[in-house]
C-alpha cells in the first residue's frame, strides 16, 4: 500500500493543481472583458453612479493580484458574492439547486451504470449475435442524437400521447416520495438514454479488447468454463477500463443535465447557469461553473484513484 | 482512370449505413449550397398565421412567429452546417497541427502544451463556454472562435497521441539519422499515416461540433434569432410541444439524421481502416 | 485417405490426426492454411513440429486441442484423442479434456498468464474445477513441481502475481502450471523463442526432465531445428501447411531425405573465412561511452572498441547488456555523459542534430524490423530514392538510374519501383531496407538485429548479401546481434558485452577459442547444437564444473 500513496498523493495534487488553474482562468475572465467590466456589464445606457457602485461591488478599483487573493479567500468561506440581477447572495440561491441537480444526476447514473454495464457485457459475450447487432447499430444512431431531440420525443411519446407525466418538473420542499420520482422520470430517462449509448459500446469494447488477450485463450486452453472465464479471469483486468469509461460519461452526464434542466423547466443549477449566463450575471456564472468543474475534477480523480487501486501491478509492486 | 475505379470499388465494398449516410451527408449538402433556390419562401419572412399544421402550402407548417418552417429548415442547413463547418476546420488545423509538431519536437513546447490541454480537458467543455460567452457574449464570429479553440484541445490530443505512435516507427528513426528537418518528418513520414485516423476524427468532430453548436442554439446562447438555426429553431419553437404540436421535433430531427449520417460513414471507414490494419 | 482400422491402432497410441485441414478467413474469403496433415503421438513420446512462419505448426498444435483461433476453423479430417473425436466436438466435452487431458504451454508466458491472479492460483484453477485435489493438496504440488524445474523458493514464488517473477521463470512456471494435472499429452508451442539463449538452456532442461519423468507426450513447436533436436524422438518438417518430411529424430538430423530439410539443417553453419587486421586508422572509434536514459542509472559503462575499415565488427549480448545502447550513442539518439565517439579521426557531437550532413551521409543504419523500417506509405522507388536527392541531387532521371542499379545490387529488380511495402516480403523489405543504406554511399553499416526478424534461410540469403557488398564496396560494419551463429557467418572481429561492459573484444577466433571470459564460455556453451545429445553433454559438463 505504500507504494500506492505517492501516486495518490500525485494524482491529488495534479487535480488541486487544475483547480486553481480554473480558478485562475474563472477570475481572468471577468478581467478580459474588453475596456471597463462595470461598463459591460451594464451596458451603455448606465449611470456614472450605478457604474462607481459596481465597480466597488467588484472589486475593481484594487489591483489584480489583491483582487485575485480576495476573491480565493471568500470563496473558501463559501462566500460567493451577490448576484448582479437581483441582489441576493449567490451561495443562497445556489445550495437547493445544486441539490436537485445531484437528485436528478445521481438518479440517471444509479440507472445508466449498472444497465449499461450489463449490457455491454451481453453484448460482448454474445458478440455478432442479432441482440448484439441490434444494440450495436442503435447505439451508434443514439450516441449523435441531440438531448433536446431525446427529451422531445419522450414528451411527445408519454406526455402527449399517453400523458402519463407531467413535461414540466418542478420539485417542491414538501412533494411526496412518489411525487417525485413521477416528476423525476422524463429528465432521469432523457439523460439515461443520452449517455447509455455510449457507455455501453466502450464497456463492450473494454471487455472484448480483454477477451482477445492471450490469458484469455490460455484460460480456454486450460478448459475453464465460459463464465468462470468472464467473471475470474476477464472482468478483473476489464475494471480500469470500465471505469474510465463510466466517468467519462458522468461528464457528459454533466453537459446533459443542462440541457435536461432547460427542457424541463427543472429547478437546478444547470438552469440556473444557462439564465445568468444570458443576463450575463457573472458572479452567479463564476460560482456555478466552479460548482460544476470541481465535481467534474473530483469525478476524475476517483476513476484515476479507482483504476490505480484495481491494477495489479500496482497493488503489488515487484 | 485507376482513381476513379479506386472509389467505385471502395463504394461497391460499402455496407447499406454507409451509402445511406452518405447519399444523407450529400443530400444535406446540395441543400445548403442551393438554399435559396429550393427554399418555397424567405428565411425571415412571415407568411401565415402561427403554428399552422403540415401540409397545403406549408409542407412543415409554420413557426411560432408564422414563418414557413420547410424554408426555414432548408435556410437553417445552410447557416447551421456552415458554421459547424468553418469551427471544425478551425479546430482540427490548430489542434493538428500543434499537436502533430508538439509530437515529433519533443521537449519544452510538448510539455507546455500537453499541461495547457490537460488544464483543458479536465473541465467540462460545454460549462467552459457558457463562462466564456457570458464574458464575452454571444455573436457569431465569438462563438466559431470559442468552440473551435476549446475542441481543437481534443484535436491536440489524438493527433499527439497518433504521431507519437508512429514517430518510434524505425523508418521515422531512418529519417532523422539521414538529417531530414522536422517539417519534412512531419509532412511526409508522420502525416500520410496518421491521415486516415485524422479524418475519420474530422468526421466525428463535425458531429461533436454540429450538436454542441447546437445545445448552445438551444440553450440561446449560440446563433442568435432572426438567423434560421436548427438549435434556435427548436427553442423558439418548444412551447409549441405542450398544445401536442410537433413542430421543435422537425428541426431537431434534422440534426439528428445529419449527425447520425455522418457517425454511419465515420464508422464504417474506422471498421475498414482497422481491417487494414489487421 | 484410409482410416485406420482399430485393431492397427497400438495400444500406447494417444493421439491420430488423419487428413487435417484448417482454413482461415482472409480478405472476406476461407483459404487453407493446413492442406491435410496427418500425425500421431505415442505415450512417452515427444514430437518435434518444425517449420517456418506460415508452416502452420501453432495451428496444428492447437488443433491436436480441438481448438481454432478466432478467424480459423478445423474444415476437414479426424483428430482422435483416446477414441474421442476432437474436432468440432461439443464446447463442455472439450473443457472436460483441456488443461485436463491435454495441457498448453505458450511462447509468451508474460502474456499467457492471468495479470491479476497468483501463480499458485492460477496453477490450481484446473486441478480444482476437476475436483482432482483441494487448494492446499494443489498447492503443495505445485511446490514439488516448482522444485523439480529449479525455480527458486518453491514455496514462496507461487504466492507472486506473474509481473513479479521474471520472463524464465514465469515461463518454468507456466510448465508447472501444464503438469498440474498430470496431463498425457503437453503442447509446446514455441516457449523459448522469447528467451535469451542462456535462460533458454534452464528452460530447456527443465522441460526435458518433466518430459522424462512423467509418462506424457509432447509436442514440441518450434522453427529452432537445433532446439527441437534435443528434445524430440521424432521430426515433423512442415512448410505452407503440409508435411515436408516426418522420421526419427536422429537419422533426419544425420541424413535428411528432402532438400528442404538439408536447407533448414544447414542454415546455420555458415562460416566467414577471417583474414588478420591491418594496423591502421580506425573508421571508428568508440572511447570510454558512459550513458544512461533520462538522467537515470548508466546504462553503458565505459564501453570502447575500433571498427577498421573493410571489416565486420559484431556487437554480441543477450537483453539488458547495453548492445542496442551502443548503436543508439553512436548513431546520436542517446546523447553519452562521459566519452566520445571519433569517425575517421574526428570527434563526433554526441547530439544528432549538431552533426553535419556528409558526416551523417557516411554511415547509414539497417534496422531489425523491416516491417517498420520501411514507411508503408511510400513506394519503393521513393524509400530508395529519397537518400539520394537528399545528399546527391543529381536530377530526375540519375536519380532513377541510380535507384534501378541499387535494385540490381539487392538482387531486385524493376519491376519493385512501384510497389508500396506491403506488397513485399519481410526479406524484399530488408532488402530495400539495404538499398536505401547503400544509396548514401556511406563507409559503415550500422546493422541492428537485421536478421532476427526473418525466416532462418531468408536471414541467411540476407547476410549471404551483405557479405557480397561487403567484398565489392569495401564498406564496415558494425552488427548488433545476439545470435553466435551469425556472428559466425558475418564477423572479423567480436565485441562481448554483458550487462552494459564489453566483457571481452579482439577478433572472432581468438575470443571464440578458449580460454574465455566466464560469461563469453555460457554464452557460447548454451547456444544449441544440432547434435541431439548436446544439452545432456552440456549439462554434464557444468555440473562437472561446479562440482
Amino acid at each position: 500500500m505504500n507504494f500506492l500513496f505517492p501516486i495518490i498523493i500525485k494524482r491529488t495534487g495534479f487535480a488541486l493543481l487544475t483547480l486553481f488553474a480554473i480558478s485562475i482562468l474563472i477570475f481572468a475572465g471577468l478581467e478580459a472583458l474588453p475596456g471597463d467590466t462595470a461598463q459591460a456589464i451594464l451596458g451603455q445606457g448606465a449611470t456614472e453612479e450605478n457604474l462607481a457602485a459596481l465597480r466597488k461591488e467588484l472589486k475593481l478599483d484594487l489591483p489584480l493580484a489583491t483582487r485575485y487573493a480576495s476573491w480565493l479567500g471568500d470563496l473558501a468561506h463559501g462566500e460567493l458574492g451577490n448576484s448582479l440581477s437581483n441582489g441576493r447572495p449567490v451561495a443562497d440561491m445556489i445550495g437547493w439547486r445544486f441539490e436537485n441537480t445531484l437528485i436528478l444526476a445521481f438518479s440517471a447514473a444509479a440507472v445508466s451504470i449498472p444497465l449499461a454495464i450489463v449490457l455491454g457485457l451481453i453484448c460482448a459475450l454474445y458478440q455478432n449475435s442479432w441482440l448484439d447487432k441490434f444494440l450495436s447499430t442503435s447505439t451508434l444512431s443514439a450516441i449523435s442524437l441531440p438531448e433536446f431531440f431525446v427529451a422531445y420525443l419522450l414528451i411527445v411519446i408519454f406526455v402527449v400521447q399517453f400523458e402519463l407525466f407531467p413535461s414540466v418538473a418542478i420539485l417542491r420542499p414538501d412533494m411526496a416520495f412518489l411525487e417525485m420520482v413521477n416528476v423525476l422520470v422524463l429528465p432521469c430517462l432523457t439523460l439515461t438514454l443520452v449517455v447509455l449509448a455510449h457507455m455501453m459500446r466502450m464497456t463492450r469494447a473494454a471487455i472484448i479488447g480483454v477477451l482477445s488477450s492471450p490469458y484469455i485463450e490460455m484460460a480456454r486452453l486450460k478448459g475453464v468454463r465460459r463464465v468462470k472465464i468472464i467473471f475470474y479471469h476477464a472482468l478483473p483486468n476489464a475494471l480500469a477500463p470500465i471505469i474510465n469509461v463510466v466517468v467519462m460519461d458522468l461528464a457528459w452526464l454533466v453537459v446533459g443535465v443542462v440541457v435536461v434542466e432547460v427542457v424541463f423547466v427543472y429547478p437546478g443549477l444547470g438552469q440556473l447557469l444557462v439564465d445568468s449566463v444570458s443576463k450575463r450575471d457573472i458572479p452567479m456564472v463564476q460560482a456555478a461553473g466552479l460548482i460544476f468543474a470541481c465535481t467534474y475534477i473530483f469525478l476524475n480523480l476517483s476513476a484515476d484513484v479507482l483504476s490505480i487501486l484495481s491494477n495489479p501491478k500496482l497493488r503489488h509492486p515487484k | 482512370m485507376k482513381k476513379e475505379s479506386k472509389w467505385i470499388k471502395l463504394y461497391k465494398a460499402s455496407p447499406l449505413s454507409a451509402r445511406i449516410g452518405l447519399a444523407i451527408i450529400i443530400f444535406g449538402l446540395a441543400v445548403a449550397l442551393f438554399a435559396p433556390l429550393l427554399a418555397p419562401y424567405g428565411e425571415s419572412e412571415v407568411v401565415a398565421d402561427v403554428w399552422l399544421s403540415p401540409g397545403g402550402e406549408h409542407l412543415l407548417g409554420t413557426d411560432q412567429l408564422g414563418r414557413d418552417m420547410l424554408s426555414r429548415i432548408i435556410y437553417g442547413a445552410r447557416n447551421s452546417i456552415t458554421i459547424a463547418f468553418i469551427t471544425t476546420l478551425i479546430a482540427f488545423f490548430v489542434g493538428a497541427f500543434l499537436g502533430l509538431t508538439a509530437a515529433v519536437t519533443g521537449g519544452w513546447l510538448d510539455h507546455l502544451l500537453s499541461r495547457i490541454v490537460d488544464i483543458f480537458m479536465a473541465f467540462p467543455t460545454l460549462i467552459l463556454a457558457l463562462m466564456i460567452l457570458s464574458v464575452l457574449g454571444t455573436s457569431v464570429p465569438v462563438l466559431i472562435v470559442v468552440v473551435a479553440l476549446l475542441d481543437a484541445t481534443r484535436v491536440f490530443r489524438l493527433a499527439r497521441a497518433l504521431a507519437m505512435d508512429i514517430a518510434i516507427m524505425e523508418y521515422v528513426d531512418a529519417a532523422r539519422l539521414r538529417g531530414e528537418k522536422t517539417l519534412y518528418i512531419v509532412r511526409r513520414e508522420i502525416l500520410p499515416n496518421a491521415l486516415p485516423a485524422l479524418i475519420a476524427e474530422f468526421g466525428l468532430r463535425f458531429c461533436f461540433i454540429f450538436l454542441f453548436i447546437s445545445s448552445l442554439s438551444f440553450l440561446g446562447l449560440g446563433i442568435q434569432p432572426p438567423t434560421a438555426d436548427w438549435g434556435s429553431m427548436v427553442r423558439e419553437n418548444s412551447g409549441a410541444i405542450n398544445f401536442g404540436i410537433l413542430t421543435p421535433l422537425y428541426p431537431a430531427g434534422a440534426i439528428a439524421v445529419l449527425t447520425v449520417s455522418i457517425n454511419m460513414v465515420v464508422d464504417w471507414f474506422l471498421h475498414r481502416s482497422a481491417q487494414i490494419r489487421a | 485417405m484410409t482410416e485406420p482400422t482399430i485393431k492397427t491402432i497400438p495400444p500406447e497410441r494417444l493421439l491420430t490426426i488423419t487428413g487435417l485441414e484448417i482454413q482461415g478467413k482472409q480478405d472476406g474469403k476461407w483459404r487453407k492454411v493446413v492442406k491435410g496433415v496427418d500425425l500421431h503421438l505415442n505415450r512417452g513420446e515427444v514430437l518435434g513440429l518444425i517449420g517456418e512462419s506460415g508452416a502452420g505448426k501453432s495451428t496444428i498444435g492447437l488443433a491436436a486441442m480441438g481448438y481454432a483461433r478466432e478467424g480459423c476453423r478445423l474444415s476437414a479430417g479426424t483428430i482422435n484423442y483416446l477414441g474421442k473425436e476432437l474436432r468440432n466436438a461439443p464446447e463442455s466435452e472439450l473443457e472436460s479434456i483441456r488443461g485436463y487431458k491435454i495441457a498448453y504451454v505458450a511462447q509468451s508466458a508474460a502474456a499467457s498468464f492471468n495479470p491479476s491472479h497468483k501463480l499458485v492460483t492460477q496453477f490450481a484453477e484446473t486441478p480444482l474445477a476437476h475436483k482432482m485435489m483441494t487448494f492446499h493438496e494443489a498447492k503443495t504440488k505445485a511446490e514439488d513441481i516448482y522444485g523439480r524445474l529449479f525455480l527458486p523458493d518453491p514455496a514462496g514464488i507461487g504466492f507472486r502475481y506473474p509481473h513479479q517473477v521474471s520472463g524464465g521463470q514465469l515461463q518454468r512456471a507456466m510448465v508447472a502450471m501444464a503438469m498440474a494435472c498430470d496431463p498425457d499429452i503437453i503442447i509446446f508451442d514455441e516457449p523459448t523463442t522469447a528467451l535469451d539463449v542462456t535462460t533458454q538452456i534452464e528452460v530447456l532442461t527443465a522441460i526435458k526432465e518433466v518430459v522424462k519423468k512423467s509418462n506424457c507426450a509432447a509436442i514440441y513447436i518450434t522453427h529452432d531445428l537445433a532446439v527441437v533436436a534435443q528434445l524430440s524422438h521424432r521430426i515433423m518438417v512442415l512448410r505452407h501447411g503440409l508435411c515436408v518430411e516426418e522420421g526419427d529424430a536422429r537419422s533426419m538430423l544425420d541424413a535428411p531425405r528432402e532438400k528442404y530439410t538439408a536447407d533448414l539443417l544447414a542454415v546455420r553453419r555458415q562460416v566467414k573465412e577471417v583474414s588478420p587486421p591491418k594496423a591502421e586508422e580506425p573508421l571508428l572509434k568508440v572511447e570510454n561511452i558512459t550513458a544512461g536514459y533520462n538522467n537515470g542509472p548508466a546504462v553503458l559503462h565505459n564501453v570502447g572498441f575500433e571498427v577498421l575499415r573493410g571489416r565486420t565488427v559484431a556487437v554480441v549480448g543477450e537483453s539488458g547488456s547495453g548492445k542496442t545502447s551502443v548503436a543508439r550513442v553512436i548513431t546520436g539518439f542517446l546523447p553519452q555523459s562521459e566519452g566520445m565517439v571519433y569517425f575517421d579521426g574526428i570527434e563526433m557531437s554526441p547530439y544528432l542534430k549538431h552533426r553535419d550532413k556528409d558526416r551523417l551521409r557516411k554511415w547509414q543504419m539497417i534496422f531489425q524490423m523491416p516491417d517498420v523500417a520501411v514507411n508503408p506509405r511510400h513506394k519503393v522507388k521513393d524509400i530508395i530514392g529519397r537518400p539520394i536527392r537528399f545528399y546527391y541531387n543529381p536530377g530526375r532521371k540519375e536519380t532513377a538510374r541510380r535507384v534501378s542499379e541499387l535494385l540490381d545490387m539487392i538482387e531486385l529488380n524493376d519491376t519493385y519501383l512501384d510497389r508500396y511495402p506491403s506488397e513485399l516480403s519481410g526479406g524484399e523489405k530488408q532488402r530495400v531496407c539495404i538499398a536505401r543504406a547503400l544509396a548514401a554511399q556511406p563507409e559503415l553499416i550500422i546493422c541492428d538485429e537485421v536478421t532476427s526478424a526473418l525466416d532462418q534461410l531468408v536471414a541467411e540469403e540476407i547476410l549471404k548479401l551483405l557479405q557480397r557488398l561487403q567484398d565489392e564496396l569495401n564498406m564496415s560494419y558494425l552488427f548488433i546481434t545476439h545470435d553466435l551463429a551469425t556472428v559466425r557467418a558475418i564477423a572479423d572481429d567480436v565485441v562481448v558485452m554483458y550487462q552494459g561492459r564489453v566483457v571481452e573484444h579482439g577478433p572472432r577466433d581468438e575470443v571464440f577459442t578458449p580460454p574465455h571470459h566466464e560469461y563469453t564460455q555460457l554464452l557460447l556453451s548454451s547456444v544449441p547444437k544440432m547434435d541431439p545429445d548436446w544439452l545432456d553433454q552440456v549439462l554434464a559438463e557444468r555440473r562437472r564444473l561446479s562440482a
